[in-house]
């Protein structure tokens, strides 16, 4: 049985059972020891007689390493080695790879490339030699170091239906537009890091990673060992956004350096290494077009964006992914045509897609609601489509309008002028602003191991990381509810590879498709329990300890167990994955403050309103809402890749000069959680949270930033100098 | 060659003689010579506050620092602010408010918080504010100037002041 999920469970189980734990803002269970310090991340592991490993960058942006000169470093105080093998890692693993990615470090594909790792007794003895440390090179220049001007080839296979420059030409209202928005880095606070320890050709790795599953296939075919000597233990992640989706260079360099020396070896990124070498987000330059009757009715879409990556990655951001399916427009044409350049690689930074492309999509209808004086909440609700464009998928389930129509009542949106400058604060203009939010929905496969214990307590296993996300919370209560045990007799175990493997952290598919795989097991477990209760699985009533049904008298849950039940929960993604449209919705409305006199743009105040199925927990779910709202604040003031077009080389390499945004960019903040359950989504009728708090929050930023002042840049930062040239006279009536 | 005394440094109430590397900040110090992890490393460069520890009662970003540097100052980590089974009231706010995500952040979090409570009692002024003493629990704006210097990828920044608020509500109450 792999437990493909074919059809939509309607049971609604969770809503059946008593435990009354699901969806309750719970504190996390782990919370006592993150707040304390006591949570171990992957270079805290005191390890025996631990070598300190420092990556060397190159210093040149393509070419080849001619010479390495290991002689001088080597009569360094404390190095034990130099290490440039062949296994070692030139790109870091794309999300999902399960192979190998690009090995070999005699050949350098962009600038600060790792091609050698330096070895000794502490940290900073291997920081001095790796400073030390002499490389020849041989420099080529066959790849353009930027994207202007360069030829490009389909990122993905283009959506068109009808026509669409033959529609715009008939539309009563069009918008064509072009936005650019530029590189982002995930820049997690935990820098990527390994201790790798042999033990004969067992591997253990600690390390920082975000899909076990896949990482070990990783590892094992970067070194070339069999998967089953290789465990990966990573239970606490400091963060991941896509960074630590595959495996990085350190993992890889701790394992070559660890076997050849026989004894552990600890990798850890430096910061600038984390921006440098790991994994960008694309810039891009987007062209929307719209078109819409006189009632407002989209006829005519078109979103066709640029994007860049190295030679040989297939990875194109998915830029148009939402666009596909958010908006009428039967005459459409989205398109991702990608540029070959030398930059770091281009990979998965949270909401891949989504995050750029929905900011621009919904800045440009915001033009068109200017455009034809019509609300913009008014104009998306007009353009909800019946089935999808051009390919009449039906929809699972869809709050767009309820969750603009909820986040425009709790915002105050109707109080907003219609106009721009229409409302000053001394030196600040005030100005209201709003988009919608989408992001596809999935699950992935996933396995989870429950135990019920002959004392009646809970025990969920599985190789799942938490990487902030509130895995460890949402599990457990999915379990409790289901077992009717109070969430004080559940235990969480995740991250260690040697447990089943879940989904993993990634595409915000960890919690519906790793709780589903606990559900599941949990089913099991029940299904033996009403068993020996002698009753259907369906009439069995769990709640704190007690087993009961219909004519059966309550009786204490351990007088059924007589040793351990431990059932394995599977979940496969199956025919619902295709028979519907699946995505999560929201919305989002903020009010800004624009200095007449400097450009500068300050937030007031943000709501943000959601339907992402059944919550799972209302304290975490919310969490994650907040931060994906804090990134869409960094897309649109702050965040910026900054790289020099002439060799290719990341200029703000770190938190001093890539401004995320800090605890005073930060307004008062507002999620609603609109109530819905999504039975095509998953059996626990929930959909991801991860992300779709920043698919669209930017727009409503820019949006806001219009309607104070009248400025509409197409241009994404909107940093204060950029504001500053188009502002109108301050002093002006 | 000449023998260069230890520096003698306490760290949470017990005393460890350093005189290794020169070149060890006082973060590595905590971290990979005592094993004491609750602080975290971000940046290494002063950037991203995970580092936050109180020397001889104020905040300051150990990976600035050399451990050399500490002969005679009283240092307080996360550890001595309160562990897992006994908890500060602030950390206990931090867990009911849900101001974190990954956790990394967060030890950096409580103690620049911890030092900035003390720094709004003894009426130190912001880039906000001149003084504060009048007002004990002061603006959110306040708070957040006051905590700009520890950097949430996470964006848990909403709960973290709300975390704050709370504990610095029921200090004033009680
Ligand atoms: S690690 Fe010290 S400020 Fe970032
Ligand atoms: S909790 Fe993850 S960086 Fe703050």
């Amino acid at each position: 049985m792999f437990g493909t999920y074919d059809r939509p469970d309607q049971r609604n189980m969770l809503d059946q059972t008593r435990q009354g734990v699901i969806g309750k803002p719970l504190d996390r269970p782990e919370g006592h020891l993150k707040v304390a310090g006591q949570a171990t991340y992957a270079a805290e592991y005191q390890r025996p007689n631990c070598a300190e490993g420092v990556l060397v960058g190159a210093t040149i942006s393509q070419g080849r390493v001619t010479a390495i000169h290991r002689d001088k470093v080597m009569s360094m105080p404390g190095v034990l080695g130099v290490y440039a093998a062949d296994a070692m890692l030139r790109r870091a693993a794309q999300g999902m790879a399960a192979e190998a990615p690009k090995q070999d470090v005699q050949i350098v594909d962009f600038p600060m490339q790792p091609v050698a790792l330096v070895v000794a007794e502490t940290f900073e003895q291997a920081t001095a030699a790796a400073k030390a440390l002499q490389i020849d090179y041989e420099e080529t220049s066959d790849v353009p170091f930027s994207p202007k001007g360069q030829e490009t080839e389909p990122g993905s296979e283009p959506i068109e239906s009808g026509d669409l420059e033959a529609t715009m030409a008939q539309m009563a209202h069009t918008i064509d537009v072009t936005y650019t928005t530029p590189g982002h880095a995930s820049a997690a606070m935990e820098p990527h890091a390994s201790i790798a320890e042999w033990d004969g050709d067992k591997l253990t790795l600690w390390g920082s990673f975000q899909m076990l599953r896949y990482n070990v296939k990783e590892l094992a075919d970067s070194l070339g060992v069999a998967s089953r000597n290789v465990k990966i233990m990573s239970p606490y992640v400091g963060g991941g956004f896509g960074s630590k989706l595959g495996i990085s260079h350190d993992a890889i360099a701790a394992a070559v350096a660890a076997r050849d020396l026989g004894r552990p070896v600890r990798v850890v990124l430096t910061r600038q290494q984390v921006f440098e070498i790991i994994m960008r987000r694309s810039e891009t330059e987007q062209r929307v077009r719209l078109g819409a009757d006189e009632k407002g009715r989209l006829q005519a879409l078109g979103h066709e964006a640029w994007v860049s990556n190295l030679p040989e990655e297939s990875f194109a951001e998915p830029v148009v992914q939402a666009t596909q399916f958010l908006y009428a427009g039967e005459n459409r044409r989205l398109a991702v045509e990608l540029a070959r350049i030398c930059r770091v690689t281009a990979g998965s930074v949270r909401a891949p897609g989504e995050a750029v492309g929905m900011q621009v999509l919904e800045a440009a209808m915001d033009e068109l609601a200017c455009e034809m004086q019509i609300d913009p909440v008014k104009l998306r609700k007009r353009n909800i489509p019946s089935t999808v464009p051009g390919d009449d998928t039906p929809y699972a389930s869809r709050k767009l309008a309820e969750a603009l129509d909820e986040g425009a009542k709790a915002f105050g949106w109707d109080k907003r002028a219609k106009k721009p400058c229409q409302r000053r604060e001394g030196e600040w203009w005030i100005g209201m602003g709003m988009a919608s939010a989408a992001r596809v929905n999935m699950i992935m496969p996933a396995q989870a191991r429950v135990t019920m214990r002959a004392d009646g307590s809970v025990l969920v296993q599985s190789d799942q990381t938490d990487i902030g996300t509130g895995s460890y919370a949402i599990l457990g209560q999915i379990a409790a509810e289901m077992l009717g045990q109070p969430i004080d007799r559940t235990t969480v175990e995740l991250g260690d590879s040697s447990l089943p493997s879940g989904a993993g952290s990634g595409g915000s598919f960890g919690a519906a498709s790793t709780g589903s795989a606990v559900f599941r097991a949990c089913e099991a477990i029940r299904a033996v329990l009403a068993g020996r209760l002698k009753c259907r699985p369906d009439d069995l009533q769990l709640q704190d300890g007690k087993a009961w049904a219909e004519g059966i008298e309550p009786r204490d849950v351990t007088d059924l167990l007589d040793g351990d039940i431990a059932k394995i929960g599977r979940i496969k993604p199956g025919k619902t994955s295709n028979s519907h449209q699946q995505a999560t919705y929201g919305a989002f409305f903020v009010e800004v403050a624009v200095n007449a006199f400097t450009g500068e743009t300050r937030l007031r105040r943000m709501t943000g309103a959601f339907g992402i199925g059944r919550v799972l927990n209302e304290k975490t779910a919310r969490s994650q809402c907040l931060g994906g709202m804090v990134w869409g604040i960094g897309s649109a003031l702050t965040e910026e890749l900054a790289f020099d077009e002439r060799d290719g080389h990341l200029v703000n390499h770190d938190l001093a000069e890539y401004h995320v945004p800090v605890h005073r960019d930060i307004p008062p903040m507002e999620v609603i959680f609109v109530e819905e359950r999504d039975p095509v989504a998953s059996p626990i009728q929930a959909k991801g949270v991860g992300e779709l708090g920043i698919c669209g929050a930017a727009g409503a930023i820019s949006n806001a930033i219009y309607n104070a002042c009248g400025v509409r840049l197409r241009s994404f930062p909107m940093t204060p100098d950029k504001v500053l040239a188009e502002l109108p006279d301050p002093f002006a009536k | 060659m000449a023998h260069t005394p230890a520096a003698r440094i306490a760290v949470n109430g017990t005393y460890h003689d350093y005189n290794g590397d020169p070149r060890r900040s006082l973060l590595d110090f905590l971290r990979l010579e005592l094993g004491m992890t609750g602080t975290k490393k971000g940046c290494d460069h002063g950037q991203c506050g995970a580092c936050t520890v109180h020397v001889n009662g104020r905040r300051v970003n150990s990976c600035l620092s050399l451990a050399v540097m500490h002969d005679g100052d009283e240092i307080t980590t996360i550890e001595g602010i309160g562990m897992p089974d006994k908890l500060s009231a602030l950390q206990k706010a931090f867990v009911e408010h849900d101001g974190y995500q990954c956790g990394y952040c967060t030890p950096g979090q409580i103690c620049s918080a911890a030092a900035m409570i003390e720094e709004l009692k003894a009426d130190w002024p912001s880039a906000l504010t001149e003084g504060v003493a009048s007002n004990p629990v002061p603006s959110d704006d306040e708070l957040r100037e006051r905590m700009s210097g520890n950097l949430c990828r996470c964006g848990a920044y909403d709960n973290i002041i709300a975390a704050i608020k709370d504990a610095m509500g029921k200090e004033v109450a009680s």
